[in-house]
């Protein structure tokens, strides 16, 4: 483990001129780049706050702009943990003549999309700090935890990258299960909702790794509290179980991939 | 110990043969399946394949090796695992220094970027770092020739610019071992020839390269040892010239006797002087000896010997008819036989020698003999081409600023009819 540790510090430079190539070939294939980080944060923005104007209706009580800032919020950084599993899913089978034929480190891939996401989200980042600037969301010292929230998402991004790029090598319909799950996990996250719309079911749903951490950037960004402590510890530690456990898988498989794919 | 760059050790490599799992769709049924058949299992651990076999060999600091070997001797597995793409399923490899391979060139392009984004990310990717790569970056485009073109993206390439970039970029990474793949054949006589002065510099600069190719012509040009490999095993390791005649005799196309023909091509031997032979000089003599069976009455029959090269071109042929000897009936049970004594004007390389046989009395031929052996020819003088002229330089002058009244120049030549020669294949300086 030290060992690869030790190799893929030796290939960083790799790693960011891949993670570079893909982030020039996202920006050089559509002509607004800008639009290509923003445009998915915006639908779900948009459709959370549809379906905040529906509870609204049905509860008979008016949308705040707080719920409004606080679906932003959660959105963006959603859309990076959506966005790197998505790439890195493909990384390894969209990379093949690399993978069989050069060597490096080829945990480089589902990386570089997390670091390919991650520019994406720092671009959406500089249009959401407009939008809460309009929403007068203000700001608070417990901003201060967002970077920490960030980072939790990025080794979850990481962890879970690995597992299925590594996955997809070896099963081709691995990304058709990751899509869905992708796709109808948003339902399963606090993004359009807030835990405590649940009640005491609510707890629950804070199993799910990234319900915290989004639940935190709620709380330090747009209420401006500290995130709960204790489910933020369970989100951390299982993040950083997430990216041990799917490097340890990762590395295990790695010598099958030339003659695998 | 220190003198070793490289050092295979009782290497092995099975493959799986037949069908793997490769969706979750035939996994989750066959899964399922073989808990209820157990058997199932070792029937699939049966279809394996060993693509190497207990390899062992070292290639000391500095050296030239080349790996040869038929299609699917295992060339490709063995650059795998020499490139550390592969593991070896037993055994080990020691490398000293870092491994670049230059095999499929172009393999790490993008096609939406640039030539420019493309000789970074690729020589990145061959282990370059962003500074080694700036530095040599001018030098890399002046060897590709696609100064012009370097703002580009790869998409618009034709297929010999990107495999050129490729090489130029491939060739530029300065490991201490090299893998080279059959990419030198790429590009234009005049690239390849770059590429080839470009590799012996490499080799003269010192660095350990190995060559894995089937094309022989390579491995003798640049190696000084080789290793042949055929079914996944070392059938042979030492000194290239030995290699290559062991590779001769070894792979010599071993033709399964056609029972149903009435006559036969039963052997073919090439020899020199002293006895069977497969390694020349070019412009020696060499004989080869035909023996032709008959089984039932045949007429009218002919010998034909042909040469081809390495890109199967038929450089040469004549026959007995024409040589002056007529056509020949044999009746059951006689054996022909008879010797063709050429004079090996070939240039370096390697030749397959055929022979077939035709009959003239229904115009085609009865029996062929496509490779029934291969030579290898060297020519003392340093002259590239099938064929070998034998070349001697008997003048070369130089007329000094006097391009203007070059007819005073060439008037003192032997060949005063050919003006062209003593102006142009002297070095001509304008000043």
């Amino acid at each position: 483990m030290k060992q690869d540790l030790r190799e893929l510090y030796k290939y960083r430079e790799l790693l960011l001129t891949i993670a570079y190539r893909d982030i020039k070939v996202r920006y050089k294939q559509s002509v607004m780049g800008f639009l290509w980080a923003v445009l998915m944060p915006v639908l779900i923005v948009m459709s959370g706050v549809t379906v905040r104007y529906a509870f609204a209706l049905a509860a008979h009580a008016p949308l705040r702009t707080a719920d409004i800032a606080s679906i932003a919020v959660k959105s963006l950084p959603w859309a990076f943990l959506v966005s790197s599993i998505r790439f890195g899913c493909a990384s390894l089978t969209g990379n093949r003549d690399l993978v069989t034929k050069v060597y490096f480190p080829k945990e480089i891939f589902p990386v570089a999309a997390v670091l390919a996401s991650l520019f994406d989200f720092c671009v959406a980042s500089t249009a959401l700090v407009i939008l809460l600037l309009a929403l007068h969301t203000g700001y608070s010292a417990y901003l201060f935890w967002a970077p920490a929230l960030m980072l939790m998402i990025v080794l979850l991004a990481t962890g879970i990258g690995m597992v299925v790029s590594a996955a997809s090598l070896f099963f081709r319909d691995v990304k058709f299960v990751v899509e869905v799950v992708l796709t109808f996990g948003i339902f399963f996250t606090p993004v359009f909702y807030d835990v405590r719309m649940l009640g005491a079911k609510g707890k629950w749903l804070l199993l799910n790794p990234a319900a915290p951490l989004l639940e935190g950037f709620s709380a330090c960004i747009v209420r401006h509290q500290p995130p709960q402590l204790p489910w933020l510890g369970y989100a951390v530690g299982l993040s950083l179980m997430a990216l041990a456990l799917g490097y340890t898988f990762f590395k295990h498989l790695e010598p099958a991939f030339a003659e695998s794919i | 110990m220190s003198d070793v760059a490289l050092r295979m050790e009782h290497v092995y490599k099975r493959f799986r043969k037949g069908e793997t799992f490769n969706s979750l769709r035939d996994l989750i049924p066959a899964l399922t399946g073989r808990m209820f058949r157990q058997q199932e299992l070792s029937e699939t651990d049966k279809r394996e394949f060993w693509a190497l076999q207990d390899i062992s060999f070292e290639v000391k600091r500095g050296e030239a090796f080349g790996i040869i070997g038929p299609n699917g001797a295992g060339k490709s597995t063995m650059l795998k695992v020499l490139s550390r793409v592969m593991k070896p399923t037993r055994g080990s490899l020691h490398v000293n220094g870092r491994v670049s391979a230059l095999i499929e060139l172009g393999a790490g392009f993008h096609q939406d970027l640039t030539g420019r984004e493309n000789t970074y990310l690729y020589g990145s990717i061959l282990g370059m770092t962003k500074r080694e790569i700036a530095v040599k970056f001018d030098e890399i485009v002046e060897f590709s020739g696609l100064t012009e073109f370097i703002d580009t993206p790869v998409k618009h390439y034709s297929s010999g610019m990107n495999a050129r970039l490729g090489f130029a970029v491939g060739a530029h990474v300065n490991p201490d071992v090299l893998l080279v793949d059959e990419v030198l054949s790429v590009g234009d006589t005049l690239f390849q020839r770059r590429c080839m002065d470009h590799m012996r510099k490499i080799i003269q600069n010192g660095a350990t390269v190995l060559f894995v190719s089937h094309n022989l012509k390579t491995v003798a040009d640049f190696c000084s040892h080789a290793l042949l490999l055929d079914h996944g095993h070392v059938v042979t390791v030492g000194s290239t010239p030995k290699v290559i005649t062991h590779y001769m005799t070894h792979l010599r196309q071993d033709r399964a006797a056609n029972q149903s023909r009435p006559v036969v091509i039963s052997k073919v031997t090439v020899r020199d002087a002293a006895g069977p032979c497969h390694r020349f000089r070019s412009g020696h003599k060499a004989w080869i000896d035909v023996e032709v069976s008959a089984r039932e009455p045949c007429s009218k029959l002919a010998v034909v010997l042909y040469f081809r090269d390495e890109n199967h071109y038929v450089l040469f042929s004549t026959t007995t008819e024409r040589l002056g000897y007529g056509t020949i009936s044999l009746n059951s049970g006689d054996i022909l036989r008879c010797t063709f004594e050429i004079e090996l004007n070939l240039g370096h390389g390697v030749f397959y020698p055929a022979v077939n046989l035709y009959r003239h009395d229904i115009e085609q031929a009865e029996d062929v003999w496509e490779a029934a052996e291969t030579i290898y020819v060297w020519a003392q003088e340093d002259v590239s081409g099938p064929v070998n002229f034998f070349p001697k330089v008997i003048r070369q002058e130089v007329c000094r600023g006097r391009l203007r009244e070059a007819d005073d120049c060439t008037a003192h030549g032997h060949r005063g009819q050919d003006r062209s020669t003593a102006t142009t294949s002297g070095p001509l300086r304008l000043n």
